[in-house]
């Protein structure tokens, strides 16, 4: 039955096979090289968008304080200011507690409790940024208000006192939302994502890494610290400037609680706004003007590079731990 | 070392079958590495042929040539001729080949998203099969000719990877009989059965030599006596020595197939 | 008690562990709370009228009728608008997901892979402007609309296909490749018919997550879809999509407003719960 089909038009059933063998490889490729041609075109597009103010003002405006559309002045300090503070807030919370939980998880708990306990830990990442926010507006902006920004507040004024120095820290009206409040909700976003990817990297540390201190009669935190800890080094920070990454791009949660007030933060307890923000809030109100348009792209603009720099480098460092170890596969 | 016999189409033994398939010169790289070095073999039709050697000769790289295999291996290539009925299988569009020349892996490979008759008719749907009849007749007769029917002719439609690894074979082994190949390889096929799945298989290979030229790569010298009439050593990817199986292992010509035989390495 | 040294050790290696244990509770409260306080402000609002009522949303009055309404709209266009996209992001994340698993073993493959990586950070709301800049220079009167939308949630989409693609692919064993070669089956159906149907829970799971974070977006639909309190009217118009709905109702004067977002929120938060369990069921189930 299928000899006799087999012999006659060979040549002719082999070059179609080969035309579509080299279809298909040509269409995926097409399709994967448009990806990289999607990324150029952020760049470029963006660019474009915002020649107005490139042109006229170029990257001076990253040093002007002073944001008023209305007049013609784009500063886009305040924003980045209140990026940079505001991820410095968010690291600071979020690092000691997601290595936390991921050394207990994936060191420390029995599989029965890690699994599931993983697995509400990962339900945090699952959950939109904007009810996030709506969650901030109505429970964590009264609670900071009315509970921990006045310890704070007082915790300041009484090392101020006793020192003899002004720190402006928590200093200023409190209100509830503000920029420390944006770095809070911050942190508890990143928190699955420097986490998970922590795991990662402790878990791909070999075994008889372990067994080696194990063997010596060290404690259980003494072989995770000895032995673990320091091989996962380079893929832990690379968690870490992951959920930096993150964090300089959320936009929803953090314009609910941040308080939008477009000026230097001059304490946490200020109320701010990122450029993620910024953008947020304000392009719909002022787009219209092509200047004014402009100078929102080139904040998109800076915001994309800042993004594009943190996560080539956490990929970088990824990739050369990869190839150093030979293998781990973190993601 | 004295040199292999030599084999070619000038063989004296001439109350062997003819030759279905024979290497010229055969050599087989990794990149730069020489796995298989200038071998020269043929395969008698309708026979069972097997290749014996201790681990790492290079069995499983000639094999792998013999149906143009080892060049989806990244940087795999060769040298020298393999012919089919007289025609060098590596100018011909390697697909064709492919389909008259069957496979069966060391570890049964089932496809996991099909049944066990899908499994069986994959090779024919993709030659254009579509007559239900057609399939039904020929996916009875691969299972018939694996010994897997009586198996499985309860429920034909159910997973095939809900088979034991004996059957799994076995369903491997109908897979590449249904397209009708001349030729069936099989590189280890029981190493990763019990004994039982094994000796299952080995009255299978022996009764498909009727209709079929077999070439069988085993490490287990036993199974090679058991099924194969003529049998081929190989040593750090050379042709040692290749005879019938009896005086292979009874009056082995060199020694260090008798080195082998008796145990010394291996 | 006397501490020796070896008693020290096991204190503290308790006390660490305690520590390591609290970080997680401390880090679980938040979600706690956020499921507490959205069971407990939406729950009663959220039913069937709520859900599919065609009328306008709660708590605009339009002169002489206000009806309970519901954000069936706000439904009905993030349905529309992230289906789009959905068909625009899965083929093209599919295909470039062969491609990197497939044939894009060497250095370009990598490259390729590196950067979608890296695409899968880019904020959401950079995306946004991108699309709209990009329908300004194409077609400048319907710079806000439900298209656009579409076009922007389907660029933040891509590459989590294509990672999650490419993955699933990988994980299909090379011994399957080889069995469907040996048969004389070409590569490119042993791909797309083996190779892709032995992978497909994996790549469906990936596309439904991708699908799930798409449908609870806001910042790039602020830009792009602007806002309808009537949710889909055309895919040159601008949309209400069940996020942004969330955002400007939780930051409204009006409570019944806010009592919407809950509900919203309740009903996103219960469908991705669901989804991301049925998620792992099905992947565990896969490994049997």
């Amino acid at each position: 039955m299928l000899r006799r089909s087999r012999n006659s038009g060979q040549t002719f059933s082999s070059r179609l096979r080969r035309i579509f063998d080299l279809t298909f490889l040509s269409v995926t490729l097409v399709v994967a090289l448009g990806l990289l041609a999607l990324l150029t075109a952020f760049v470029l597009v963006l660019i474009n968008a915002a020649h107005l103010t490139l042109a006229r003002y170029g990257i001076s405006l990253l040093g002007n304080p002073r944001w008023a559309p209305s007049s013609n002045h784009f500063g886009l300090l305040p924003f980045v200011d209140g990026t940079l503070i505001t991820a410095a807030i968010a690291l600071l919370i979020a690092v000691p507690l997601s290595l936390g939980i991921a050394i207990f998880l994936s060191e420390l708990a029995p599989r029965w409790i890690s699994e599931p306990l993983g697995y509400l830990v990962e339900l945090l990442a699952a959950v939109p940024s904007v009810i996030f926010g709506l969650w901030g507006i109505f429970v964590l902006v009264p609670f900071m208000r009315t509970s921990i920004d006045p310890a704070l507040a007082s915790a300041n004024a009484s090392v101020d006192s006793t020192l003899h120095v002004s720190i402006p820290l928590f200093t200023g009206p409190i209100e509830g939302s503000g920029v420390f409040t944006a770095g809070v909700i911050l942190a508890i976003m990143i928190i699955p994502t420097i986490s998970a990817i922590s795991r990662e990297a402790l878990r791909a540390v070999p075994q008889p890494q372990r067994e080696g201190a194990l063997g010596l009669g060290a404690t259980h935190w003494e072989s995770t610290r000895i032995s673990v800890l320091s091989y996962a080094r380079i893929g832990i920070i690379a968690a870490i400037i992951l959920g930096l990454g993150r964090a300089v791009g959320e936009t929803m949660a953090v314009t609910m609680v941040i308080g939008n007030s477009d000026f230097i933060p001059t304490s946490l307890f200020s109320q701010g706004q990122t450029i993620a923000s910024l953008i947020a809030n304000e392009f719909l109100s002022t787009y219209a003007s092509p200047l004014a348009a402009s100078a929102f792209l080139e904040a998109a603009l800076v915001l994309l590079l800042i993004t594009l720099a943190i996560n080539i480098g956490a990929r970088l460092l990824v990739w050369r731990l990869v190839k150093s170890t030979g293998g781990g596969g973190i993601e | 070392m004295q040199a292999a016999v030599p084999l070619g189409h000038n063989d004296e033994n001439h109350d062997g079958a003819p030759f279905k398939m024979v290497v010229e010169n055969l050599s087989a790289f990794y990149g730069t590495k020489k796995a298989v070095s200038g071998v020269s073999l043929g395969f008698r039709e309708r026979t069972v042929t097997a290749i014996i050697g201790p681990s790492g000769c290079g069995k499983s790289t000639l094999i792998r040539c013999l149906n143009r295999m080892h060049e989806v291996v990244p940087g795999g290539h060769i040298d020298g001729q393999v012919l089919l009925d007289g025609a060098d299988i590596y100018t011909q569009d390697p697909v064709s080949v492919r389909r008259r020349i069957g496979m069966v892996f060391q570890k049964p490979n089932p496809f996991p998203t099909m049944s066990v008759y899908d499994n069986v008719a994959a090779g024919l749907r993709l030659n254009g099969v579509r007559k239900r009849s057609l399939l039904d007749a020929a996916v009875t007769k691969g299972l018939k000719q694996a010994a897997l029917w009586d198996e499985v002719k309860d429920n034909p439609y159910g997973p095939g990877i809900r088979l034991s690894g004996g059957q799994q074979q076995r369903l491997c082994i109908a897979r590449a009989l249904a397209i009708e190949p001349e030729v069936i390889l099989m590189d280890e096929p029981c190493s990763a059965l019990d004994p039982i799945a094994t000796a299952k298989i080995e009255d299978l290979i022996f009764d498909l030599q009727k209709t079929y030229t077999v070439v069988i790569v085993t490490h287990n010298m036993q199974q090679a006596a058991r099924v194969a009439e003529y049998t081929a050593f190989m040593y750090l990817g050379e042709l040692i020595e290749y005879d019938r199986t009896k005086k292979i292992f009874e009056q082995p010509a060199q020694k260090l197939t008798e080195n082998y035989i008796t145990g010394r390495f291996g | 008690m006397k501490l020796d040294r070896d008693g020290r050790r096991r204190i503290f290696n308790w006390v660490v562990s305690g520590l390591c244990f609290l970080c997680v509770v401390v880090a679980l409260v938040p979600l706690g709370s956020l499921l507490y306080t959205a069971f407990l402000n939406g729950s009663h609002i959220l039913s069937i009228s709520f859900l599919i009522s065609p009328e306008n949303p709660v708590g605009i009055c339009v002169p002489g009728n206000c009806s309970a309404g519901g954000i069936g709209p706000a439904i009905y266009a993030t349905i529309v608008v992230v289906g789009i996209a959905a068909l625009i992001s899965i083929p093209v994340g599919v295909l470039s997901g062969i491609y990197l698993s497939e044939y894009g073993r060497g250095r370009l493959g990598r490259v390729i892979s590196f950067f979608t990586d890296v695409m899968t950070g880019t904020p959401s709301i950079v995306v946004g402007l991108f699309a709209f800049a990009v329908f300004v220079y194409i077609d400048r009167a319907h710079a806000f609309s439900a298209l656009d939308g579409s076009v922007a949630l389907a660029i933040i989409m891509v590459p989590t296909v294509t990672r999650t693609t490419e993955e699933g692919l990988r994980l299909v064993p090379n011994s399957l490749r080889e069995g469907a070669y040996a048969l004389g089956i070409p590569r490119y159906r042993a791909v797309l018919q083996i190779v892709l149907s032995t992978g497909r829970s994996i790549i469906i799971t990936g596309a439904v997550l991708a699908v799930m974070r798409a449908s609870g977006e806001v910042a790039p639909l602020l830009v792009t879809t602007l806002f309808s309190p009537q949710g889909f009217t055309g895919l040159g118009s601008p949309a209400g999509l069940l996020g942004p709905v969330i955002f400007f109702y939780a930051t409204g004067a009006s409570p019944l407003l806010v009592r919407a977002a809950w509900g919203a929120s309740l009903l996103l938060i219960l469908a991705m719960l669901g989804i991301s369990l049925a998620a792992r069921i099905a992947l565990r189930n896969r490994f049997k």
